[in-house]
């Protein structure tokens, strides 16, 4: 928990600098971790809980994220299996989870995505959420722009940001700042990959503007249990 | 000699009528389904030069009825009046939760009628209201909006009719009243329906509709078409087909309609289908089953022979060994 609160504090803007300090700790950690996994002779098990224990350390305990890390409880597996994925592939570019997951094994990753997938939705802790409920963000996120051809974000997301099936991640109670960093990261091209391309499309059309009262809306939202999946 | 002459003459013109009922329907113009689907617009036509009805390549965007669109959402008005144009809008996007005692299924008005209504592409509120009363071939007499309504809610949403003068209708036309403000009674809006689509260069096939559906609309709608619940357990994407979905009345399930829908709105934020791969998907996606249609008279012959005697519904065709409307779930399945 120690380690914990020292990443959460680490300002998590998607800056270089930070990413590869919290980089560089966090690896030190999941590479113990797996040192001792190895050592250990009743292998996966134990390797995975200490898999989830590193996420544990910038993600909460229990998955329902911190400060500016978002939540993970609840997700849909099949989302967070191709989060892990992306990153490990870097069609998610971050610096911070790269070296994270760039050795796992796949059945570790989908582990993971079960672990977390399963795990309920409870508030976040520290949450950096944004309590500024702004027209602006409320109404992009309600009814779109129809005008310029985007949704509503609601329209994949869920009534309320609370996420649709395995693959539409909830949005609400998620922070601010990482709301707002995936925006930019799609704008920017450090994102991409999504089925279809969807989220790619919708982000590119949006203003500069729009990114940090939307991100701000959907934060300022109660995070809810994701889709029930078998 | 007076009598052969007549019959030579009744003769040529019975050919003749049926030589251009087969050149119109060769040549894909969809009178049928307009007319089925939506009052036709014969006397607005006449009285406006610009109207699209009559010609499929000068109906561009640049008609001369220049529209404002409708009017923002923060214009709704304070008090009684207002109060009733948000509680349309309400319906209009949750009939489920708002109408429930009216709907059979898990979609909503918004769900074809994008924004609510107001997009553009998608037969938007402003477009129709004021061509209304009119009549419809498909209850062959002249429909105000309020019975237009009620068609929407037996067929689309395949429930009942909510009766007239009740709150459900009154906030729907008081919503598609507010949302038509500057639009002129009786003249057509270029938005009117769904856009206009190109004929398709080979006709629809349901293998090729299969393959669109597996790449384009199986992940939000399913792969088996039947929708994916939000994180609320609310309605997250509809159903497209199935006991959840809108019945064989429904304009939708005409394959012309849903191509033109689809090439304008799928995938959502991203319409990139071809044209062919519009009528190719609208084909695969309305050759499901799904409810009866409510005019079903216990026969799908008869019901096939009356009601869907046109080359866009599958309805009473047997695909894949399945004759489509055998295996209905019922019409009309309210709460």
């Amino acid at each position: 928990m120690d380690s914990a609160n020292v990443i959460s504090r680490v300002d998590q803007q998607e800056g270089v600098l930070p990413m590869i300090r919290t980089g560089t700790v966090v690896g030190l950690m999941l590479w113990t971790s797996l040192s001792i996994a190895e050592s250990n002779t009743d292998a996966t098990q134990s390797t995975e809980a200490l898999l989830v224990q590193s996420c544990a350390a910038c993600h909460g305990p229990e998955g329902q994220g911190v400060a500016n890390f978002p939540r993970l409880a609840g997700l849909g597996e099949r989302y967070l299996l191709a989060q892990l994925d992306a990153f490990a592939s870097g069609k998610r570019d971050n610096a911070i989870m790269k070296p994270l997951v760039v050795n796992l094994s796949h059945s570790q990753k989908q582990a993971l995505a079960e672990h977390f997938s399963a795990l309920p939705v409870k508030p976040a802790q520290n949450s950096s959420g944004g309590s500024a409920i702004n027209d602006a963000g409320r109404n992009l996120a309600l009814h779109g722009r129809w005008d310029e051809g985007i949704p509503a974000c609601v329209q994949c997301h869920g009534p309320d940001g609370s996420g649709i099936g395995e693959d539409f991640p909830p949005l609400a109670g998620q922070p601010a700042r990482y709301l707002q960093d995936q925006l930019e990261a799609w704008r920017s091209g450090k994102r991409s990959g999504d089925p279809m391309g969807l989220m790619e499309q919708v982000a590119k059309s949006l203003d500069g503007d729009d990114l940090a009262p939307v991100a701000d809306y959907f934060a300022s939202l109660p995070s809810k249990k994701g889709a029930d999946h078998e | 000699m007076n009598r052969i002459a007549i019959i030579v003459i009744v003769a040529c013109a019975f050919m003749a009528g049926i030589a251009w009922e087969a050149g119109v329907f060769l040549a894909g113009d969809r009178t049928d389904y307009r007319a089925e689907s939506e009052a036709m617009a014969t006397a607005p036509a006449e009285l406006d030069p610009q109207s699209p009805s009559d010609s499929n390549d000068t109906a561009g965007k640049d008609g001369a009825e220049t529209d404002a669109g409708p009017p923002p959402r923060s214009a709704i008005p304070d008090g009684p009046f207002g109060e009733m144009v948000r509680k349309g809008e309400q319906i209009f996007a949750d009939p489920g939760q708002y109408a429930s005692t009216y709907v059979g299924n898990d979609l909503s008005c918004g769900n074809c009628h994008l924004d609510n209504g107001r997009y553009d592409k998608t037969a938007p509120m402003r477009s129709a209201w004021p061509m209304y009363p009119a009549y419809r071939s498909k209850n062959e007499h002249v429909n105000d909006f309020a019975e237009r309504l009620q068609g929407c809610f037996m067929y689309s949403m395949n429930g009942k009719a909510p009766p007239r003068g009740g709150q459900v209708i009154q906030a729907l036309e008081a919503y598609s009243y507010w949302l038509s403000q500057g639009t002129r009674t009786g003249v057509e809006l270029e938005t009117r329906g769904f856009p206009e689509i190109a004929d398709p260069e080979q006709s629809p096939a349901y293998e090729r509709g299969e393959a669109v559906f597996k790449d384009n609309c199986a992940f939000c709608h399913g792969a088996d078409g039947q929708g994916l619940a939000a994180g609320d357990g609310s309605i997250g994407f509809p159903p497209l087909w199935g006991p959840r979905s809108y019945n064989w009345g429904a304009g939708m399930h005409q394959i012309d309609k849903a191509a033109r829908f689809i090439k304008a709105a799928m995938p959502l934020s991203k319409p990139d289908l071809t044209v062919q791969e519009a009528w190719d998907v609208a084909l695969y996606i309305n050759s499901q089953e799904r409810p009866q249609d409510p005019r079903f008279n216990g026969s799908i012959q008869e019901t096939a022979d009356t009601f869907h005697q046109h080359q866009y519904s599958q309805y009473g065709k047997t695909v894949n060994g399945k004759l489509l409307g055998e295996n209905s779930p019922p019409a009309g399945t309210v709460p």
